[in-house]
């Protein structure tokens, strides 16, 4: 943000400036979008939903009396003979990580008014997305041809199966808004809408490529947490 | 009067240094403002009665539909609690009234105020009338989104009322929901009932998120030119933080109703231990309840101040207009609002101490409990030196005013009883606890809500209430509502449990039944006189005084509207631009005993204006 100006106002490095920005008038954060401003807090907002779900996952471990089936079994795919652990999971990892990059990639060539590599690279995004669902998809159905049920487990604690199915599964429809939105903007930005500044369909608001940053930065979060979600189920 | 001028320098010492913000040094003009960061925000004009009125993204027009709907399930509640004190007093008469709707009605009686009546009506009515004229913006930064946020909560509010008409009626396990009872049979409304409220529950979430974001952004991102974070009015201030804890709480109420939805529909056992019901095992087992009053109250008790800090910041406003004196202390109010936020986050356990959990947990959240009452007894003291020495005008909203204060202060002390686990734990599950939130987050916000309807009602419909029927309005809540709640204390004292359909042939019988007999009288005589308000709106609606513009001389940038009631885009051709804060009241040398925020300081100099 070094090349921002704004007029009679001077900017400061460091803690001084940073306080000199909140307390001046107008806007705290400065030069920031509205939109992007608003996508962060409903992030924070957001990561204290998820934080409410892994903290009552870990108690809920703690406390059930069964043991807690091991995830490296649980999770193993049967592939040529032998069983490895979490393969498929980390090739769903793999896929999610490389569409955060395309996505980073899609708001660089936004901002440059790259309309076709910008479009491309959305695309590209949302089929890493899908790609994902569809393998969490496999691995649900597998799971369930298993008899692992939300209420119940032939592995061990019946907690595993509930927390699994709730938790991936709100992730996973976090990654499935994404997708859709992902596809709606890959339209938007081939049929120009961000280069013409068309209104929106609802909000009537001039679209800009700036909104693709803010889409970016919830499909950044929807990554890390699923790094999170990795963290706690797949490898404690 | 020499310390009020050594504080003066001070804060002129700090503000010439960090307010001007970046150095405008270049210009000797005193009335040079900083030119515009951002452009005129672009607004959708509705055209049509519907996007004029019903799908409006004018958040004044939101404002008043949520201020409306909220009123109108608090009606409900209050009717709630009609029916649970005819029970309570006159049994008798109350033949109709089985157990099990006592538990229904203290239920839904609960989380009506609560979520449906005070959060809503504070944050959703106030914050979106009030935020974007305060702060100098057109209106909310996301219009539409501001819509679709008050079509949730219309969504919310019929589905919660719906469960009136499941079988099994609304659910009866008491406005916390606890596990296991609340979805195991035995319970009323233990099918339907309690989905729907959870699901009520997570629509009402959903809504809030998408209007709080406006509120924040607003707050942060659209003040006008020359409106610091430190020149906002402290009704500002309020809602924002509240706002803040909201987006942080609410997420443990969504995870916490989602939880138990699919406890009760999927049978996980997230909340269920082990459980024997008429001598058969469940499939139920392993599950934790204690979590689930962990996820409650960390939402729960922030929420006690989702609803007091917007009345802190209101109460605040009102009592500096109408004793025509600055606040008392700005800043040490700011923080306090901010430090309460921060300290409510750290203290939910409290609500807990009988529980079962650790001993040390207890200890260390009766500490936190305590340390809030310090920034909150700051707030009582700034609003006692506020009116110390001021012009007073004792009109209807002076008296909510102070029937706010006495009333908080009241609350708060008993606050401080049941902060402290000795004491809390022979006092848990009585009437003194009823007795205790009554006071401090029922009555003390209601009579904000009532001095806020009084003092801007000009400015929304253009007309004044009645003050006659103000006072006559004020007097039977203010001692009605003492009528009802001081007893409460005492029958606590007898060790009196609450959510007891009747008594029996218990020993509190004799001392209680008249008592209970009095509370409920004075409770139908308040509940009642609260119509008193309905028909001085209906009819100062129509033959009401004109208002005129800025009818109470106040300085903040609401009033200062081209036209009264504002338009959409409020402010016309030009934004205004704020020079000062808004409390330069009785200035010693100024023309006028008001000051308001867009005066420049050319038209000041020989007054002692503050510098902020």
């Amino acid at each position: 943000m070094s090349d921002l100006k704004i007029e009679g106002y001077e900017f400061k490095p460091g803690y001084r400036g940073m306080a000199e920005d909140t307390g001046s008038a107008q806007t705290m954060f400065k030069g920031v979008h509205w939109g992007k401003a608003m996508m962060w807090i409903f992030l924070l907002s957001d990561t204290f939903i998820f934080s409410c779900f892994l903290i009552s996952y870990m108690k809920g471990r703690g406390s059930t009396p069964v043991e807690w089936p091991n995830p490296s079994e649980v999770f193993a795919l049967h592939v040529g003979g032998v069983d490895v652990p979490l393969l498929l999971i980390a090739i769903m990892t793999f896929v999610l990580i490389t569409s955060s990059g395309t996505m980073a990639l899609a708001v660089k060539y936004g901002y440059e008014k790259n309309r076709k590599m910008c479009g491309w690279l959305i695309l590209a995004t949302a089929i890493g997305g899908l790609t994902f669902v569809g393998m969490q998809a496999f691995e649900w159905s597998k799971l369930i041809h298993e008899g692992v049920r939300p209420w119940e487990n032939p592995f061990g604690a019946k907690q595993f199966g509930s927390f699994f199915f709730m938790i991936t599964g709100f992730h996973g429809t976090h990654v499935s808004i994404g997708v859709i939105f992902l596809f709606i903007y890959a339209y938007k930005t081939f049929a120009g809408h961000y280069d013409e500044r068309k209104r929106g369909w609802f909000t009537s608001i001039k679209g800009d490529y700036v909104e693709i940053e803010i889409l970016g930065l919830y499909w950044h979060f929807v990554d890390l947490v699923w790094v999170f979600i990795f963290a706690f189920f797949y490898l404690w | 009067m020499s310390e009020d001028n050594n504080d003066k320098i001070i804060i002129q010492s700090q503000s010439s240094e960090s307010i001007s913000g970046g150095g405008s040094g270049s210009t000797t003009d005193i009335d040079y403002v900083r030119p515009a960061e951002v452009g005129d925000q672009d607004l959708y004009h509705g055209h049509s009665f519907i996007t004029k009125w019903v799908f409006c993204q004018d958040a004044k027009v939101i404002g008043v539909q949520y201020f409306l709907l909220a009123t109108f399930t608090g009606i409900i509640g209050l009717i709630l609690s009609w029916l649970m004190r005819l029970q309570l007093g006159f049994p008798e008469l109350a033949s109709f009234m089985t157990a099990e709707h006592y538990y229904q009605f203290v239920t839904m009686h609960g989380m009506i105020m609560v979520v449906y009546f005070l959060t809503a009506l504070f944050l959703g009515g106030f914050g979106n009338f009030l935020i974007p004229l305060m702060v100098g913006a057109r209106d909310m930064v996301f219009p539409y989104l501001n819509m679709v946020s008050f079509w949730m909560f219309f969504i919310a509010v019929v589905v919660l009322l719906a469960s009136f008409f499941v079988p099994g009626g609304p659910t009866g396990s008491g406005w916390t929901l606890y596990p296991p009872q609340s979805i195991l049979e035995g319970t009323p409304g233990s099918g339907m009932g309690i989905l729907l409220m959870c699901l009520s529950l997570i629509l009402f979430v959903a809504g809030f998120t998408m209007g709080g974001l406006n509120y924040l952004i607003t707050v942060l991102q659209a003040r006008t030119r020359g409106m610091t974070l430190m020149r906002m009015p402290l009704t500002v201030w309020g809602i924002f933080t509240a706002t803040v804890l909201a987006m942080l709480a609410f997420p443990a109420l969504l995870v916490g109703s989602l939880m138990m939805s699919l406890d009760k529909i999927l049978g996980t056992s997230f909340f269920m231990p082990t459980i024997l019901q008429a001598g058969e095992v469940l499939e139920y087992g392993g599950g934790s309840p204690i979590l689930f009053q962990h996820l409650f109250w960390f939402f729960g008790h922030p929420e006690v101040y989702i609803v007091a800090l917007p009345a802190f910041g209101i109460i605040s406003d009102l009592i500096s207009v109408h004793s025509r004196k600055n606040i008392f202390g700005y800043r040490m109010m700011v923080w306090a609002i901010v430090v309460i936020g921060g300290l409510s986050f750290f203290v939910w356990a409290h609500h807990m101490y009988v529980s079962g959990m650790n001993p040390w947990f207890g200890f260390f959240f009766a500490t936190t409990t305590l340390i809030i009452a310090v920034p909150t007894a700051m707030k009582v003291y700034n609003w006692v030196l506020t009116l110390w020495r001021g012009n007073i005008r004792l009109n209807t909203v002076m008296l909510w005013c102070l029937g706010f204060i006495v009333t908080f202060v009241n609350g708060g002390i008993t606050g401080i009883f049941l902060g402290n686990v000795t004491v809390d734990v022979p006092l848990s599950d009585t009437y003194f606890v009823i007795a205790h939130f009554h006071m401090v987050m029922g009555i003390a916000p209601l009579m904000v809500i009532m001095g806020a309807v009084y003092h801007w009602f000009p400015l929304v419909t253009g007309r004044m209430l009645s003050e006659k029927l103000g006072k006559w309005h004020f007097w039977f809540t203010f001692l009605g509502a003492y009528s009802i709640y001081f007893p409460m204390h005492y029958l606590g004292f007898i060790g009196v449990p609450r959510r007891y359909f009747e008594m029996y042939d218990s020993p509190y019988v004799t001392s209680a039944v008249g008592m209970n007999e009095f509370i409920s009288t004075a409770a139908f005589i308040v509940g009642a006189a609260q119509f008193i308000l309905i028909y001085n709106i209906i009819k100062s609606l129509k033959t009401g005084k004109p208002a005129g513009k800025n009818p109470w001389q106040a300085n903040s940038l609401e009033w200062l509207t081209p036209s009264v009631p504002p338009e959409h885009g409020n402010w016309g051709d030009r934004l205004p631009v704020v020079h000062r804060w808004p409390y330069d009241y009785s200035v010693p040398g100024a023309k006028e005993d008001f000051i308001t925020q867009t005066t420049p300081p050319s038209d000041v100099t020989n007054s002692e204006v503050e510098k902020t």
